[in-house]
């Protein structure tokens, strides 16, 4: 018997990094920017919260950890250090016009270094018999759900059982979404990644959204970081155990055609097959859960392929996504 | 009055002559070495010369550091000698770590199925033939795509690499010994069916193969018609189309023999170095190897070079963190900042920055 | 102070210079533009017209110089301190998002107080259509849109921002006459309004017919303006290209005229189903220049690559006559069918063909290679295994350079980095290199100096001594009438008709360029 009612909350706690993820790499792209930085601005995102969170509950006893310090201190460190990587990525990319493609790849190799460097340094300082840090007390206050989601039963477990922050992804999703489709900001955003010579002349300020969009995709793919390891991973870092989801959150992009309110339930979806397998009887053949797992590969994939052959130009990638632009360029 | 204006403005350069390009690019890794060593310094609190020295150690320490250290860069080198055909056609190829998964996997599927069945000569030529063909049709299904309808070939290589760490953790545990384990262990370690022949020590074939790749591909790259139609299609596919060159098929032959490349790589990962299969067989060489590729500036002989520097610094960077007690991640950041400054430095190459002069008028 | 002396300037440029490296784009140009008027900027391609008026829009920024408007003297460092002066400018390449809608393209980058509302700015949009004439559906994509639509939008949206002075650069080189009618009907209306306008373009009668005033560049310099009540085409045309044309092209009667390539009933439509091509039927001769004119758009580079073998054909022949035409001549001398070929099939099948395409570095040659690389553009597949001979193009890239006297420092010296006429000689000299039997040029000439100019027009007829059948594109057509035998002019993709050169004038031609079938058809 297929137990929904407790998928759903497994799913939606394995979508919501991706959809952080996939959120701040839309605002990205759309600005041309394809930062394949993304899985390293997660780590960073993760790492820098930790470190906030670590150093704040060496400081101050469990029990006299303030809330909002508690959940301030790894949010703004987390957001500090995301934004860095976005910085990185914007002035190379941008200020130097350095090829997207490899700027993003050494931003990866860059930010899980940092990520798994700094993890493996903390777990050394704690001297714990395992390879991992538990922030026990500054998750407890990430994973708060709801004081009476538990008394509605299923419609409590399902829609309100979760932290903060992921009602946040949601949220962020949702004003990304609509910023994109019905603001000035959203419309001068959009035209900079279709075709910046055209921002250009209209006045707009290239440099400047392609900048913010893409520090502000940096520090929201960062929160993701910071959930996966405070809420759903229960405070606990382990070195690599964040794993290709920033890989899995740049698919989303392309299967959500670069649009964050479709990246909600879509996220909810691919973190769906990341658990199926659990949920499918395959007898004792584990093997079985790893195929599951190419699910949300294959589907991009056949996804990219068919709006590909359709050329339905609303649904391409923006336009200059990939390119540098260089105004005096002749 | 005008205001005092001083304007950054930035122009396309004309011309470099290459040994100032060259400088640039020196002077990029030699401050990138300095921030290296200051990023070291502030970790663990040694001077950067003793830090210079532990790394060069690590790398070359030994008669068995050095042999490693050749053998590292020979699987960097060769992958990214493969990708590189890719590249200059202007198709980004960042599916390598994919390609030469699916090669290693295709390598071990023969090393465990055939080893009962067939002589060891036999399972090593189906081991060469599969993996190679494993990694051309990894290699031909992204171009086909983007021949036929122009699908993005970064997003599609990209999937495929997941794809196939999929496949290969399937098998794996499929495969594994024991049960249960999740690992595959030594293949056929009593009878060694599917091991690659030891010329010399056990580190020479690789480097062997690859040292023959880099000749074949400085020689396929700028000698053939094949790396003529190669350069066209790179620069513009309607200058191509006009010397009639069928810019479809070199796009899907180019990338099938990318992926051939990769494939045997996997080889040698499997069949020669590792006898065993892991998802991580691979370690991320794929995405340097775009890296390492791109700062040649696609040139294979350049190549050796760019890729000794990564390896280096990544076998010094695991021996900083083994005597200074940091772990090995940390030579991930010293790549990443390397790769930053080099990245950074073609800027002052392609570009020329002059500070505008303030043009000041009487009112 | 007469009373033509008390008229207000809405722009004065003053010393202006502007150079791109080595290059001086504009050399000290001082230009009024009065309130209330319509200026032409006159001038042949490549006499910095573009340059000057970019730096009216902010694209560009001034090395020297001081702009002032409305007698102010302003910094104009980016297209937005452009709007914020109530200077718009209507680019030749539309600065449009393609995806985007009328009304999306028309209020971007204003930075309006208050959230986005579309709605309201239909409402004035809409206005704004109807008190100048445009017609335009505000709802729909600009990819979905003709060229005089998309033109109307970039139109709109400068006036939306509430521009008083207009540039419009060569507004007319993409539309029919038609919609250049409307287009003038429009610029009057908005004149009437108190918009001050200046209309980039080097065609004299569009000049007579819709401007007040004329000012004349060449080569980067301002020659002078002149009143167009007091202007002719002659007196134009003397300004614009310094004296008086005679261009003296040495045309020696074709030898040994016999058809060499017949097309019939040729007809392509392009990638969205546009029909480009409407059954074109002509032959070029061997031993004769057969000239095509025409308006820019009207099919010609269509008409050359599916010869080429680089369009996709529905419908039609092209057949090519060998040498000899003899009955008993072996199969490979017989007349082919080309039609369904590509270019590597057409060379295979003994047809050798040379091209020079428009695109100079974006299709004929490949910049970043040197001369010898390009040369084995056409020769890279010659020779047996799988390397390439560097021998034989070497020494053709030596012999053109020399012959030539293409300027360069060697023949590995990247063909991007030379100068418009060496890339053109290096292109020329290669085509011509291959011996072809039919040689087409699509405006082999543009933005060459005089000097080069000449020596393209003489390779030309040499080649057509030699019984080739030259096929030479163009736009001057003084050129047209000189140097080419016979004209085929080209319009919205149909033969409007063929006429001997040596007989017609300049006014037929532009009739036939207008009008299909205009005029009587020799040939």
């Amino acid at each position: 018997m297929f137990d929904l009612v407790s998928f759903i909350p497994r799913a939606v706690m394995q979508g919501i990094p991706l959809l952080y993820g996939s959120t701040g790499e839309i605002l990205t792209e759309k600005s041309g920017n394809l930062n394949l930085g993304i899985p390293g601005v997660m780590y960073v995102g993760g790492i820098c919260g930790v470190i906030g969170s670590f150093f704040y509950e060496q400081a101050v006893p469990a029990e006299s950890m303030n809330a909002f310090l508690a959940v301030g201190i790894p949010m703004a460190c987390s957001l500090l250090g995301s934004l860095l990587m976005g910085l990185l990525y914007s002035f190379l990319t941008i200020t130097l016009r350095a090829n997207q493609n490899v700027t993003g790849l050494a931003l990866t190799t860059f930010g899980v270094g940092v990520g798994n460097f700094f993890g493996g340094s903390l777990i050394k300082l704690t001297n714990s018999e395992v390879p991992s840090i538990a922030l026990s007390a500054t998750s407890a206050y990430f994973s708060k759900s709801l004081p009476f989601a538990g008394s509605l039963g299923w419609f409590g477990q399902v829609f309100l059982s979760y932290g903060f922050l992921a009602y946040l992804a949601v949220i962020i999703a949702i004003v990304a979404s609509y910023i994109l489709k019905r603001t000035r900001v959203g419309l001068q955003l959009r035209a900079v990644g279709e075709s910046p010579a055209t921002a250009d002349a209209a006045g707009i300020n290239v440099t400047r959204y392609k900048y913010t969009a893409t520090c502000i995709g940096s520090m929201i793919a960062g929160l993701g970081g910071l959930y996966y390891v405070m809420d759903y991973a229960c405070g606990v870092w382990s070195n690599n155990a964040f794993g290709d989801r920033g890989w899995l959150a740049i698919a989303l992009v392309i299967f959500t055609i670069w649009r964050p309110n479709v990246s909600i339930l879509a996220s909810i979806l691919f973190g769906g097959f990341y658990i199926l397998y659990l949920y499918i009887p395959s007898g004792l053949d584990l093997s079985v859960k790893e195929l599951y797992k190419m699910i949300p590969y294959v589907v991009t994939l056949v996804v990219l392929i068919i709006v590909s052959m359709r050329k339905k130009r609303e649904h391409q990638p923006p336009a200059s996504l990939g390119l540098p632009y260089f105004r005096e360029e002749r | 009055m005008r205001n005092l204006v001083k304007q950054i403005h930035i122009s396309k350069r004309t011309e470099l002559p290459w040994y100032k390009a060259w400088a640039i690019r020196g002077v990029a890794i030699l401050l990138a070495l300095v921030a290296c060593a200051l990023v070291t310094m502030l970790l663990t609190g040694e001077n950067p010369i003793s830090i210079y020295i532990t790394i060069f150690e690590g790398a070359f320490g030994t008669a068995r550091r050095t042999w490693i250290t050749a053998q590292d860069l020979a699987i960097l080198l060769g992958i990214s000698l493969a990708v590189t055909p890719a590249f200059k056609m202007r198709f980004w190829n960042i599916g390598a770590e994919g390609q030469v998964l699916i090669g290693g996997l295709a390598t071990a599927a023969c090393m465990i199925c055939l080893a009962d069945t067939l002589s060891n000569g036999m399972v090593i030529l189906c081991m060469i033939l599969a993996s190679v063909l494993a990694g051309a049709l990894w290699g031909f299904l992204p171009a086909f795509f983007k021949a036929k309808w122009n699908t993005n070939e970064t997003l599609f290589t990209l999937m495929m690499n997941y794809i196939a760490t999929q496949l290969a953790a399937y098998y794996i545990i499929v495969w594994e010994v024991p049960k249960g384990s999740g690992k595959i262990g030594i293949i056929n370690q009593s009878t060694e069916v599917g091991w690659l022949p030891q010329i010399g020590n056990q580190y020479l074939l690789s480097i062997v193969v690859v040292v023959i790749l880099t000749g074949f591909m400085y020689l396929y790259l700028s000698r053939s018609k094949h790396g003529y139609e190669i350069a066209v299609v790179g620069e513009s596919q309607r200058t191509a189309s006009y010397a009639g060159i069928k810019v479809d098929r070199v796009i899907i032959r180019t990338m099938v023999l990318s992926g051939a490349i990769c494939g045997l790589m996997g080889l040698l990962l499997v069949g020669s170095i590792n006898h065993t299969l892991t998802t991580t067989v691979v370690d991320n060489r794929g995405f340097t190897a775009v890296m390492v590729s791109w700062m040649a500036k696609f040139n294979p002989i350049v190549m050796v070079f760019t890729s000794l520097l990564l390896v280096v610094l990544s076998r010094g960077a695991s021996e900083i963190s083994s005597t200074f007690g940091l772990n090995h991640s940390f030579a991930d950041i010293l790549t990443g900042i390397i790769i930053f400054f080099i990245i950074g430095s073609e800027f002052f190459i392609t570009y020329r920055i002059n500070l505008r002069k303030s043009v000041e008028k009487e009112a | 102070m007469t009373a033509l002396e008390t008229v207000q300037n809405a722009i004065r440029m003053e010393h202006i210079t502007k150079r791109f490296g080595n290059v001086v784009a504009n050399h000290d140009i001082t230009l009024e533009l009065h309130k209330g008027e319509i200026l032409s900027l006159l001038g042949e391609n490549g006499s910095g017209k573009t340059t000057l008026m970019n730096m009216l829009s902010g694209i560009y920024y001034s090395d020297e110089g001081q702009i002032y408007v409305n007698d102010k003297p302003v910094t104009i460092s980016s297209p937005k301190d452009a709007f914020d002066l109530g200077i718009g400018m209507i680019h030749q390449h539309f600065k449009l998002v393609d995806v985007f809608t009328a009304t999306e393209n028309i209020v971007l980058g204003l930075e309006e107080p208050g959230r986005l509302d579309l709605k309201k700015a239909s409402q004035k949009i809409t206005e704004i259509c109807q008190r100048y004439g445009f017609e335009v559906d505000l709802n729909q994509k600009i990819y979905e849109m003709s060229v005089s639509q998309k033109q109307a939008v970039e139109i709109v949206k400068v006036l939306y921002r509430g521009a008083d002075i207009l540039i419009l650069d060569e507004p007319t080189a993409v539309l029919t006459p038609q919609e250049t009618d409307k287009l003038f009907t429009v610029m009057r209306n908005m004149k009437a309004d108190g918009k001050s306008l200046i209309i980039i373009t080097h065609k004299l009668h569009e000049v007579l017919e819709v401007s007040d005033r004329v000012a004349v560049l060449r080569k980067g310099e301002y020659i002078g303006d002149v009143a167009t009540r007091d202007a002719s085409q002659q007196s134009l045309t003397d300004m614009m290209v310094g004296h008086a044309v005679s261009l003296n092209i040495n045309r020696p009667d074709p030898v040994n005229v016999h058809p060499r390539l017949e097309v019939k009933g040729l007809t392509v439509y392009d990638e969205l189903g546009v029909k480009r091509l409407s059954d074109v039927t002509f032959t070029a001769n061997s031993g004769e220049i057969l000239g095509i004119a025409g308006i820019a758009g009207s099919g010609q580079r269509e008409l050359l690559e599916a010869i080429s073998g680089l369009y996709p054909i529905s419908a039609g022949n092209i057949l090519f006559h060998p040498e000899s035409e003899d009955e008993k001549a072996p199969a490979d001398q017989k007349v082919r069918e080309l039609v369904g070929l590509d270019p590597m099939a057409i060379r295979k099948c003994g047809v050798s063909m040379a091209f020079v395409p428009e695109d100079r570095l974006g299709m004929g040659l490949v910049g970043s290679m040197g001369m010898t690389g390009n040369m084995m553009l056409r020769s890279w597949r010659k020779g047996k295994g799988a390397f390439l001979n560097r021998k034989e193009p070497e020494t053709l890239a030596n012999r053109i350079w020399k012959e030539l006297d293409v300027v360069t420092p060697s023949v590995s010296f990247p063909v991007r980095r030379m100068s418009g006429g060496n890339v053109q000689k290096v292109l020329v000299g290669r085509e011509i290199a291959q011996e072809p039997a039919v040689l087409m040029t699509a405006y082999a000439v543009r933005g060459l100096d005089i000097n080069t100019s000449y020596t393209i027009y003489n390779l030309l007829t040499e080649e057509k001594m030699k019984g080739v059948a030259v096929v030479y594109v163009g736009e001057d057509l003084d050129v047209l009438l000189e140097l080419c035998d016979r004209i085929l002019v080209l319009c919205g993709g149909q033969v409007s008709g063929i006429v001997d050169a040596r007989t017609a004038d300049k006014r037929q031609l532009g009739t036939l360029m207008t009008r299909v079938g205009g005029g009587s058809v020799h040939a």
